[in-house]
């Protein structure tokens, strides 16, 4: 039997992985897919609360929360794809003009 | 046949909003059809004039108390102030572009469309009466900011920074989000006033809403670059270009103050016993930090952004004292900053020149004698961040050590004493290089356009007016409060 706890745990320990991986690795497209993940975290939260109060704001909530995911997608490829014009890299450990 | 309920709609309500929406987009859309330089470069007065207009619509609310559609948006005195401070800091900043774009060769009126885009979020966020209406306003804020962060891309700095923007802005926004989710889980709504009431009931699970605040909180924290969560601020300020890096300190952070305003003191007042050591230990680090670490800078323009996780610190003592006058005082210093921090960085942005190379100290060396003028404002500038009187600066630190010291917190306002000293010696440092350093450098010939005269003139003006004739403005400032 699959309960509302199962479902929160999931997306405790999608939103834990999300996380780490932002701030584990190293490659731009990475990073960029773990918060893609921790928002789908929050979504997956919303959508199982929705559920059990029979209320739908959380359903409405996480059409918003996709809309700006794809929204948030589009521009960091797009912020990459610059980035990459003039460093060739993803690395985020090899792009530091900045420091001090 | 049951009838549809129809929601309230109020469309005048959003009236600011959709000017400047249709203002923005017009710009897109002219861009298209008039490829000639010349009509290009009208579209900052253009946006300019929009913005005008959106300021006018949003002071004839002024006084009014009300909720459309279905709750989620809120029009009263506090929405209105932070507008207004909102579309200030976009006014002026448009004004300071002028120039920048033409010295940086941009001449595109999605620059313009950008900023507009972000001052829309900026005031849905200062109207935001529902978590769904704060988190739309906020990415929407964010998405435009992260690539004006960018704009200039051929910079390596530039993309630097919209890459760090970017990430960091992301994550937040993504705990942001999952806070909000817990909390609309333990209150069953995700209006501020049902999450009040159901925090009222007691009958709340505590887990749920605990971790919900503390993620909201460190969400917002990001947002408002506090210490331990300002590591992108110094990177992103320093390589943006520069008119963008004054509006990004003074209008966003002001909306982010604003959202965090109104969960805190509305949607989580029933907890404010909970609360308010976690925001109390976040002002105190965040100013000794940001204070300390803009010691050591050589580079004006990152001595500025750490001055401003600074002075981030400063408004969140009055948001952790939560009564009449720290809120009001917060609001009113955030009126003041967004006039002196915009016009330093204005002024930044004219000595740094083509390219952004010249930023560090000693770049400003003889400043004060080679362009007296200038010299003198960034003077009053500087004297006002420092919280010098008779300036705006002054007056909004010492309503907020005010409030404080009632509040019963006098740790708190020692510290900020002694922060604000602290603070003195690294500007007046920029202070000693205009006016006492003997070598000349050599300066490239500075010109000022109209739009920049006017856009310092007027900030010179705010600066003075508030640190001389306070009152009118923290009268408007408590009604802003009391609205609550």
């Amino acid at each position: 039997m699959v309960t509302a706890a199962h479902y929160l745990g999931l997306s405790a320990i999608l939103f834990s992985i999300g996380v780490v991986g932002v701030l584990t690795r190293r490659n731009v497209i990475v990073i960029m897919m773990s918060i893609e993940l921790m928002l789908n975290s929050a979504n997956l939260l919303f959508v199982t609360f929705s559920n059990q109060l029979g209320d739908m704001t959380g359903h409405v909530f996480v059409f918003m929360v996709m809309a700006v995911a794809a929204g948030e997608a589009a521009l960091g490829l797009a912020i990459v794809l610059t980035m990459f014009r003039n460093e060739e890299t993803v690395d985020i450990d090899r792009i530091s003009v900045l420091k001090g | 046949m049951a009838s549809i309920p129809i929601p309230d709609i109020n469309i005048g309500a959003i009236g600011p909003e959709i000017t400047l929406c249709v203002i923005a987009m017009g710009i897109l859309m002219a861009e298209v059809f008039s490829p000639s330089r010349k009509n290009r470069d009208l579209m900052g007065l253009v946006a300019f004039g929009g913005v005008v207009v959106a300021g006018l619509i949003t002071m004839s609310f002024q006084g009014e108390s009300f909720t459309t559609f279905s709750g989620t948006y809120i029009v009263d005195n506090f929405s209105t102030f932070f507008k207004l401070i909102c579309l200030l800091a976009t006014g002026l900043t448009i004004l300071v572009s002028i120039r920048y774009c033409e010295e940086e060769n941009i001449h595109e009126g999605e620059y313009y469309a950008l900023l507009l885009f972000t001052t829309v979020g900026m005031l849905f966020m200062a109207s935001g009466e529902d978590l769904m209406t704060i988190y739309m306003g906020l990415e929407v804020m964010s998405l435009s900011l992260y690539a004006l962060a960018g704009y200039t891309k051929t910079r390596r700095e530039s993309n630097e920074a919209s890459l760090k923007y970017f990430i960091l802005g992301g994550f937040s926004s993504a705990i942001l989000l999952y806070g909000m989710a817990l909390i609309y889980g333990a209150s069953g709504t995700t209006k501020l006033a049902g999450v009040s009431e159901a925090l009222m009931g007691g009958s709340v699970n505590t887990t749920l809403i605990a971790v919900g605040v503390v993620l909201t909180l460190v969400g917002f924290a990001f947002k408002v670059s506090a210490v331990p969560f300002h590591m992108w601020t110094p990177d992103v300020y320093q390589g943006a270009p520069v008119p963008i890096t004054g509006f990004m300190s003074a209008g966003p952070k002001a909306a982010a103050f604003a959202a965090m305003f109104r969960l805190f003191a509305e949607a989580f007042a029933p907890l404010q016993n909970d609360w308010w050591l976690l925001l109390w230990i976040l002002a105190a680090v965040t100013m000794t930090a940001g204070n300390l670490f803009a010691l050591a800078q050589n580079n004006v323009k990152r001595m500025l952004a750490y001055s401003s996780i600074a002075h981030a610190g400063y408004i969140l003592m009055g948001v952790a004292a939560a009564n009449e006058t720290g809120s009001s005082g917060a609001l009113f210093y955030l009126l003041a900053y967004t006039f002196m921090n915009i016009a330093a960085f204005a002024i930044v942005g004219i000595v740094a020149s083509k390219g952004e190379e010249r930023v560090s100290f000693k770049d400003y060396t003889g400043l004060g004698y080679k362009y007296p003028l200038l010299g003198a404002t960034l003077t009053v500038m500087i004297f006002s961040l420092a919280g010098i009187p008779p300036t705006a600066g002054f007056v909004g630190k010492f309503y907020i050590f005010m409030a404080v010291v009632e509040k019963g917190y006098i740790v708190l306002a020692i510290i900020g004493v002694l922060n604000a000293v602290i603070s003195v010696f690294y500007y007046l440092k920029l202070t000693v290089y205009m006016y006492m350093r003997d070598e000349r450098v050599e300066t490239t010939k500075i010109v000022l356009q109209p739009s920049m005269i006017i856009a310092l003139l007027l900030s010179l003006y705010g600066v003075l007016i508030i640190g001389l004739a306070p009152s009118a403005y923290m009268s408007f400032a408590k009604s802003a409060f009391l609205s609550f």
